[in-house]
């Protein structure tokens, strides 16, 4: 069964706080690949490395159905930052 | 700066000492102790080693490609560069995500560390981390413009 955007927040929103988040579905609706921005309080204190683990981990099942899955991690503070540079 | 790596080729036969219908705990969703010992040379055998698909020369996925060309353009120099093709070797393929604990081709290892996947590879990229790393690897040549401080 293909993955749906609504599969995604859900599982992202049940497990973590969530402040904002960016689904892009690159897949041209056949849900194979996502591309994900995640703003979240509980990536505070954590390196880039042990975020994207911490994603992975939720979205197991619904990443080892897809063909690719990119991801970005901020914290609120950092996605403030990135707002007022206009990288976001 | 390519070659396959046959990890898990097995022997044609092995010796039945089991029963025939005793569940093999070398099945598919588990690495053998075997296998996580050949990843866990390799990834220490080069300074850099990626798991990717296709080649440098011939990248499979727009991911891989990144990758490449990311270290490329970083300057690590091919002799401590090297690639293993996942898409010849479905074992390799689903073992170095277990391995790794990463769902996703491409990975970077450096000095036999997990380094991460594109995302992480090209995040730390802009914002000069991965040079910085590369450096303390001694990977990177010193830059020709850099003249030590004499007093």
């Amino acid at each position: 069964m293909p993955i749906s955007l609504k599969d995604l927040e859900n599982a992202l929103k049940n497990a973590i706080p969530i402040s904002h988040l960016e689904i892009i579905d690159q897949s041209s609706g056949c849900g194979e690949s996502y591309a994900v921005l995640i703003v979240s309080e509980a990536f505070e204190g954590k390196l880039t490395l042990a975020r994207h683990r911490m994603i992975n981990e939720l979205l197991k099942n619904q990443i080892a159905q897809m063909h690719a899955f990119s991801q970005r991690t901020l914290t609120p503070k950092q996605y403030a930052a990135e707002l007022a540079k206009g990288n976001v | 700066m390519y070659s396959s790596m046959r990890l898990f080729a097995r022997p044609a036969r092995l010796p039945r000492v089991l029963s025939p219908n005793f569940p093999t705990y070398a099945s598919r969703r588990f690495l053998s102790q075997e296998a996580r010992e050949q990843i866990s040379k390799a990834v220490k055998a080069d300074p850099v080693v990626v798991f990717m698909k296709g080649t440098p020369d011939s990248p499979q996925c727009g991911f891989s490609r990144a990758v490449v060309q990311i270290l490329d353009l970083q300057g690590v120099p091919v002799e401590k560069l090297k690639t293993y093709n996942v898409l010849e070797d479905s074992e390799l393929r689903n073992g170095i995500k277990e391995f790794s604990d990463w769902p996703t081709i491409p990975q970077v290892y450096v000095d036999g560390d997990f380094v991460g996947g594109c995302d992480i590879i090209m995040g730390m990229h802009q914002s000069g981390e991965l040079e910085k790393l590369l450096e303390q690897h001694n990977i990177l040549p010193p830059l020709p413009d850099a003249t030590p401080k004499t007093s």
